[in-house]
């Protein structure tokens, strides 16, 4: 169903008119022009893109797209995303998710999307914080970081989503941040393009949860180091990073998982001879 | 359709029920399936459940087969025939096989114990000791001993089990199938000396040999899926259930679809949920723990208009409960399982054979509706294999209303005349939209207005309320003022009983649900016109077809409830004996 590559489209060509209901200063509006101009990039029609999601802020940016869009229940966007891209894989496949659906209640999901390697790409923006239920502790929240729900802290470790994603298989590892839409467009394009399971991480502030985050910009800076193909020497890269170093991390060769559906080899009814004594 | 009449040794029988028991490795399954095989060749009816315990390897094993001349729909009152390869473990199934004074039982000196069971029954005894019989034949095994002694009560031709033995172990070379041969002679001699026949009423040799299936309703299921346009699947293993996805696998692909294996069952719903979004019908089995995980997931379909059947193949619960073995107590949670009002399609097979058409049929009505259907199939109708003739060719497919050219303005859930919307799949331009769990308007952008979340409600119950479901909504035969109200599994016992009254001059009516829900309130009750008495039957431990049915229609005066637990299904006898009593 692809269309003609004569079609040029811009980035309008990908937004919805549904207005977001994000606070104003909000990183995902950033996030979600980065992602529209990353489509535009790559020219890929409107309709042959599906952007699928689960629950949370992050997760209304299906409706904000003018693709193809699947808001699902908290936490198993990537399930159902690889149930779609499986069945056709003609689409171009995003899934746009959260610190909380993604790797909270979605945890599972994460490691065997991973492991599968369907060939889509995983877009979490991380704000290390639930926005949408007001401001309670994710598993990327600093163990200290007060709130009504964990008074004093959570006292819990952080983990490293882009190291458990390394350990998993995913096959092409990034971390941006929101307040640079060009480069977050740059590396989603290279993301999208990549064969297999793309894992893009994007530092997205949450303003009025987590107001300290604004200084993230003034924090983030480009990885100094190229990209490898070496999941174990990247894993130690990010282990010992400040989590604030920007860019394609990894890029894995292993060949996406895409059953072949091919053509009926059989009449339905040749299926019945088993049966028959 | 009749009992088992006990005859003196010598008439034959019009059923005829047997086990083979054994621990685990002896190969009573085995020897179970053979035998249903070599009488499927005859041209017999059969059905063959097994009762294992959990245990994968030591624990015990139980074929529990029921022959006839007749078409069968459920296991016997009492077993004609038991035969233990040897007795370890067997005060586990003790409770499913009911012996009495007329039952032939047959074990190995060397076996161990026999239980209380057989002599509290009064049963006849023999001894055959078939494990040293075995040992004096060259890869003989004590199965197929067993076999041969129930292939000779039975009065079954050898040349037709000598078939079956070709078919099975050709594979593993000449010696396995001569080995068992010998066994097989061996067996045949032993039973020859026995003075306990139970022979059966087998078809004339001369008769034209009826096309026979020999199924399970796991595999049947499947295959309706497969008649109904299921293109896509997706597993998580569970028992009772897995055989309906290892059955689809290979299968799938040969008619151009494919099965993925999911992490879990959240992930196994929401991938069929994805895979019906991109147009292609879509499925998942599970049983009762995996659709306790699938019930969020069943409310999104329902709310976002996907068309998914999901088959409970439904065991012992709640919790863990009992995983090997059969219950119908997913009633509820299959119906109202799911928060917010979320009307979907609730479905029940009512024999081994009829998992297909069921199965086939809820893959039409779903992708007609746009909405989920949950299949209550159980572990007795999954995992009995059974002698069936081949179910006919019926006409229900999977037919979305989609949309599959460019278009303008699109509205995906628009209020339309029949409240069905049509469908725009992935690829067509101008048919943009997103699918949503959260209220929403015609377009499918979300909305918390009043108006927009009661007029898409109302959508979604009225396209389910409004459908014309034909006939097939139940299986209502006989006549008179007292009536079998029944679902699922249940409809064979409650089948057998009413032909018993029949034969006997009392006239019952037989209403078996197949559409669970929406309940076909109006067409029950003219089912039930002029009924008297109604006795409501099902195995829950709870009554929940029954509190059902209160709450949601009016039943004649007399009602009467006769349910249980599983795993001891109800039996032919019992509703037999409900409707007497209540009679006098």
């Amino acid at each position: 169903m692809s269309k003609a590559q004569a079609v040029a489209y811009k980035q309008g060509d990908y937004k919805s008119k549904v207005k977001p209901i994000w606070c104003p200063g909000c990183g995902d509006y950033h996030v979600l022009i980065s992602i529209t101009r990353a489509l535009a990039e790559i020219g890929v029609a409107p309709e042959d893109v599906a952007v699928i999601s689960g629950i949370g802020c992050s997760s209304r940016i299906p409706a904000y797209t003018n693709c193809y869009g699947f808001h699902g229940v908290h936490g198993r966007s990537l399930a159902l995303a690889a149930g779609l891209k499986v069945a056709r894989p003609d689409l171009t496949v995003l899934i746009t998710s959260g610190d909380g659906d993604g790797f909270s209640i979605g945890g599972n999901h994460f490691l065997h999307a991973c492991r599968r390697n369907v060939d889509m790409t995983y877009i979490v923006m991380d704000n290390r914080v639930y926005g949408m239920t007001k401001g309670q502790p994710s598993p990327t929240t600093e163990p200290d970081w007060d709130s009504a729900l964990s008074p004093g802290g959570t006292g819990l470790r952080p983990f490293h989503p882009l190291v458990i994603a390394l350990a998993s298989g995913a096959n092409f590892v990034a971390r941006t941040f929101s307040g640079d839409p060009n480069g977050t467009a740059r590396v989603l394009v290279e993301a999208i393009r990549h064969p297999g399971f793309s894992f893009v991480e994007i530092l997205s502030p949450c303003v009025t949860f987590r107001p300290d985050e604004k200084e993230w910009k003034n924090m983030v800076h480009t990885a100094p180091v190229e990209p490898t193909d070496d999941a174990a020497r990247a894993a130690r890269r990010i282990m010992t990073d400040d989590g604030f170093n920007l860019g394609v991390l990894y890029r894995g060769h292993r060949a996406p998982y895409q059953p072949e559906i091919g053509t009926a080899s059989v009449d339905v009814a040749d299926l019945e001879e088993a049966f028959l004594l | 359709m009749s009992s088992s009449k006990r005859n003196d040794a010598g008439n034959p029988r019009q059923s005829v029920s047997i086990a083979i028991v054994g621990s685990g490795g002896t190969g009573a399954l085995t020897a179970g399936a053979m035998l249903l095989e070599a009488a499927g060749r005859v041209g017999l009816y059969g059905l063959m459940t097994r009762s294992v315990g959990p245990q994968i390897r030591g624990g015990e094993a139980a074929a529990l087969l029921r022959f006839s001349a007749q078409p069968l729909a459920c296991m016997g009152d009492s077993y004609d025939l038991l035969i233990a390869i040897d007795w370890r473990n067997a005060d586990r199934f003790a409770a499913e096989i009911a012996l009495t004074k007329d039952s032939v039982v047959i074990g190995d000196p060397r076996g161990g114990d026999m239980p209380e069971m057989v002599p509290e029954s009064g049963a006849r005894t023999a001894e055959i000791a078939m494990k040293a019989l075995a040992k004096d034949i060259p890869g003989g095994r004590q199965n197929m001993i067993a076999l041969g002694v129930a292939v000779g009560l039975l009065g079954l031709p050898e040349a037709d089990l000598f078939a079956v033995i070709e078919k099975q172990l050709g594979k593993k070379g000449d010696e396995a199938v001569t080995a068992s041969k010998a066994a097989i002679e061996v067996g045949l001699a032993e039973a020859a000396k026995l003075d306990h026949a139970v022979p059966l009423s087998v078809p004339s040799a001369n008769a034209e040999k009826p096309e026979r299936w020999m199924i399970t309703g796991n595999e049947a299921a499947g295959m309706g899926a497969i008649r109904g346009g299921i293109r896509f699947a997706a597993a998580y293993p569970i028992t009772p259930a897995t055989e309906i996805l290892e059955w689809l696998a290979p299968a799938l692909t040969k008619v151009g679809g494919v099965l993925v294996q999911a992490e879990d069952e959240l992930a196994s719903i929401n991938m069929v949920i994805g895979a019906s979004f991109g147009g292609k019908p879509s499925l998942t089995a599970t049983s009762g723990p995996g659709l306790a995980l699938m019930i969020e997931s069943l409310g999104l379909a329902t709310a976002a208009e996907i068309p998914i059947v999901v088959v409970d193949v439904m065991r012992g619960g709640p919790s863990t409960g009992i995983p090997t073995k059969s219950e119908q107590s997913d009633l509820n949670i299959a119906i109202h399982g799911c928060h917010g009002d979320a009307p979907h399609l609730v479905l029940a097979p009512l024999s081994v054979g009829d998992c297909l058409f069921t199965t086939q049929w809820a893959a039409h009505l779903a992708e007609a509706m746009q909405a989920p259907a949950v299949v209550l199939s159980d572990q007795f109708l999954g995992q009995t294999r059974a002698l069936i003739e081949r179910p006919a060719d019926v006409a229900f497919i999977a037919q979305r209303a989609a949309v599959t050219e460019a278009v303008n303005d699109y509205r995906r859930y628009a209020l339309t005349a029949e409240a069905v919307s049509p469908m725009a799949i992935p690829g067509v331009a101008g048919g943009q939209y997103t699918a949503d769990g959260l209220t929403h308007d015609e377009a499918g952008t979300p909305s918390s207005a009043a108006g927009h979340h009661e007029a898409q409600l109302d959508k979604r119950r009225d396209k389910i309320e409004t459908f014309t479901y034909g006939d097939h909504w139940a299986d209502i035969e006989g006549e008179g003022e007292v009536a079998v109200l029944t679902w699922g599994s249940l409809t064979g016992p409650a089948r057998e009983a009413v032909a018993r009254l029949a034969e006997d001059g009392i006239k019952a009516r037989l209403v078996a649900l197949r559409l669970i829900a929406p309940l076909q309130v109006e067409q029950l009750a003219t089912a039930l016109a002029g009924c008297k008495r109604v006795l409501v039957v099902e195995q829950t431990h709870s009554g929940q077809f029954y509190r059902y049915l209160r709450s949601m229609c009016d039943l004649p005066d007399e009602v009467r409830a006769f349910h249980r637990a599983g795993p001891l299904q109800i039996r032919p006898s019992e509703i037999d004996a409900q409707i007497r009593e209540w009679r006098s």
